[in-house]
């Protein structure tokens, strides 16, 4: 079982002029073997709402709870929420020079897990992952992420998505940047991962291709750092046909 | 990079200024060498090769008294390598690079003998020549003069290792015949309370390559100079470095590229770390192009990861350039934090912050301590990296 329950979320960021509010109260909860999508324009704190999930220091979290399987996910450390089962597939995976495929996946593996990976086993699922998501043997060989392209950034997000298998996997826009062809292979990996037994999916993305892959359950439109409309696969049809004009007038239509 | 239409403009004036002279250009960086002591007067430190330097915790070196002792020498040479002794005029009739700050002079003047190893002509020494110098005790006041002579087409590795303590000045030449292939390797391992003024100068023969690496992490006060300049086009140098600075602790390498000769080549990389209260790095990159040096290449690079509050690193690149007729000349420059949000990605996913530093810092190092070509000591490095990291960094889990 897992269940990730956010609750009247209220995140805010320090700028030069104070500090700004940008999730003005979010409430949604995923169960198991559930694929949430949620989706609205820039700016409208999709990928904030990702990264105070992940625990991203840049936040402030001024206000409401998040919750996975109970546990109070807001007062663990970073580290603490992915070894506690949190996934974040990043939209802009960092470089880090000298640090090899290889040794990056093991060390995670090794703190996800508390105990480091059987040798033999681990090489196999390493290769099979790097395989499936038609990443290069030598893959593991090159230094996280420096020189990747966009692709190879994001099909590498989600080899560790499936390598690490968390409960929950939140993906901030991972098919951005992608082609048809990487677009596919990404979700096919998504797609291997929720089909296990009580995992459980946000899924944030600006266009609704990614959609036609991975099937979500449910919809949420966001604008201006709240949900404005949540429904079935069905709205996403709806977002596609007509864009998220009528949420924008809406929101700037006084009450 | 290539050289920009201002570079042009400077190597124009350079060239006016020449004719007026009347005489080969000098660096307007480097004082020209001299074993007249005389040419190297006691600094006052504000002199542009003094101005970063403690000079008060140089301990009196630089006043230049008489003494005979020593550090003990252990040695391993591989079958072929001979260590002698020599006067120091048989030194300069064998070609050593004579002196160009006022340590290495005193080291020249003092040392009473110089220790020559040779390599013969076409020796291709596998094993790595080890020399182990050690110290015991900061009251001893230590001259030394070395020699290291490769012969045409030879190969070999030397790696000098220094540790215990003392008051150091040394002043090293290598000879690098035409088409040999030489690594240097300098590790300063020194106790905390170590004085080490040291001169590093490699004469490059025509076609040869050399590799001089320095690794500091030990010593009070630690200044060296690694020089290079070509006897024959043709001849490349490849100049790295690895320093990692706790508390109090200052550490200054300065290099000097001469490009005296056409179609030659430096390319240089120091990496540093620095942790602690008044933990001091200083890096100058110093590369001269001379008129005659059409066709040249140079590149270096200097990176530095501060890792507590409170310390300097100061990194000042410096580039000469008489000819714009060359095939490239850059230079890079860099100090900064660790990056958090390299951190925030490691402990993602679920990586503790202890150890996602640890990965970034082995990291940063790790291109670094790879091409130091020296297997034998690869690990042994990583392992001092992280034994320095430990101390501070890693202390506690934050």
């Amino acid at each position: 079982m897992s269940t990730l329950e956010i609750k009247d979320l209220q995140v805010s960021v320090s700028t030069d002029d104070g500090p700004k509010e940008i999730l003005k109260g979010v409430t949604l909860t995923i169960k198991d073997n559930e694929t949430h999508a949620i989706m609205g324009p820039n700016g409208s704190g999709k990928s904030t709402l990702a990264y105070s999930i992940a625990g991203h220091p840049k936040y402030d979290i001024t206000g409401g709870t998040v919750t996975l399987d109970g546990e109070d996910v807001l007062a663990m450390s970073v580290d603490e929420r992915a070894r506690a089962g949190l996934f974040l597939a990043m939209q802009y995976p960092v470089e880090v020079p000298g640090v090899s495929v290889a040794n990056f996946l093991r060390t995670a593996k090794t703190a996800i897990d508390g105990e480091a990976p059987k040798l033999r086993t681990w090489v196999k699922d390493v290769n099979a992952a790097m395989g499936q998501l038609n990443l290069d043997p030598t893959f593991s060989q090159r230094n996280v992420n420096e020189g990747f392209s966009g692709g190879e950034k994001k099909r590498h997000e989600i080899a560790q998505l499936e390598l690490l298998n968390p409960k929950v996997a939140i993906l901030d826009e991972t098919d951005s940047g992608l082609d048809i062809d990487a677009l596919k292979i990404v979700s096919e990996g998504v797609n291997r991962y929720r089909e296990q037994e009580g995992k459980g999916v946000l899924l944030i993305t600006h266009y609704t291709r990614i959609l036609r892959y991975i099937e979500p359950d449910y919809v949420h439109v966001f604008v201006d750092g709240k949900i404005a409309d949540q429904g079935g696969p069905e709205l996403a049809d709806a977002l596609e046909a007509e864009g998220y004009d009528r949420y924008i007038k809406a929101n700037a239509t006084p009450a | 990079m290539t050289v920009t239409d201002a570079a042009r403009e400077s190597v124009t004036s350079g060239l006016e200024q020449d004719k007026k002279d009347g005489h080969l250009s000098v660096s307007h960086l480097n004082p020209p060498p001299s074993y007249d002591l005389a040419d190297h007067p006691a600094p006052t430190g504000r002199e542009e090769i003094w101005r970063f330097t403690p000079l008060k915790r140089l301990r009196g070196i630089l006043d230049g008294e008489a003494s005979d002792a020593t550090l003990t020498w252990d040695t391993t040479l591989p079958d072929g390598v001979t260590l002698t002794t020599i006067s120091q005029a048989e030194a300069r009739e064998i070609g050593e690079l004579a002196p160009n700050d006022r340590p290495s002079a005193l080291a020249a003047e003092l040392s009473g003998g110089a220790r020559l190893i040779d390599v013969p002509a076409e020796a291709e020494i596998a094993e790595p020549i080890v020399i182990r110098l050690h110290g015991e005790s900061v009251d001893d006041l230590v001259w030394s003069q070395l020699v290291l002579r490769v012969g045409k087409f030879a190969t070999a590795t030397v790696v000098l290792v220094h540790t215990g303590s003392a008051r150091y000045s040394a002043t090293t030449s290598v000879l690098v015949g035409d088409g040999a292939m030489v690594n240097v390797v300098s590790l300063q391992d020194w106790d905390d309370d170590a004085v080490h003024l040291g001169r590093d100068s490699i004469l490059v023969g025509r076609d040869a390559e050399v590799k001089h690496t320095a690794i500091t992490f030990g010593g009070d006060v630690v200044r060296l100079n690694a020089n290079v300049e070509y006897a024959a086009p043709g001849g490349s140098a490849e100049l790295l470095g690895l320093y990692f600075a706790d508390e109090g602790q200052h550490l200054e390498h300065r290099l000097f590229a001469d490009h005296n000769q056409p179609k030659t080549k430096s390319n240089v990389l120091y990496k540093g770390a620095l942790q602690g209260e008044k933990a001091h790095t200083v890096w100058i990159g110093n590369v001269l192009i001379r008129k005659v040096a059409e066709g040249i290449e140079t590149y270096e690079e200097n990176r530095n990861l501060v890792l507590t509050d409170g310390c300097q690193a100061d990194s000042v690149p410096n580039l000469e350039i008489e000819t714009g007729e060359i095939e490239g000349a850059g230079h890079a420059s860099a100090t900064a934090r660790f990056d958090d949000e390299q951190l925030f990605y490691l402990r993602s996913r679920g990586v503790s912050e202890k150890e996602a530093r640890r990965l970034v810092l082995r990291g940063f190092f790790n291109d670094l301590i790879r091409r130091v070509g020296v297997p034998s000591l690869e690990e042994q490095l990583t392992t001092t990296v992280e034994e320095e990291l430990a101390r501070n960094v890693l202390k506690t889990d934050q």
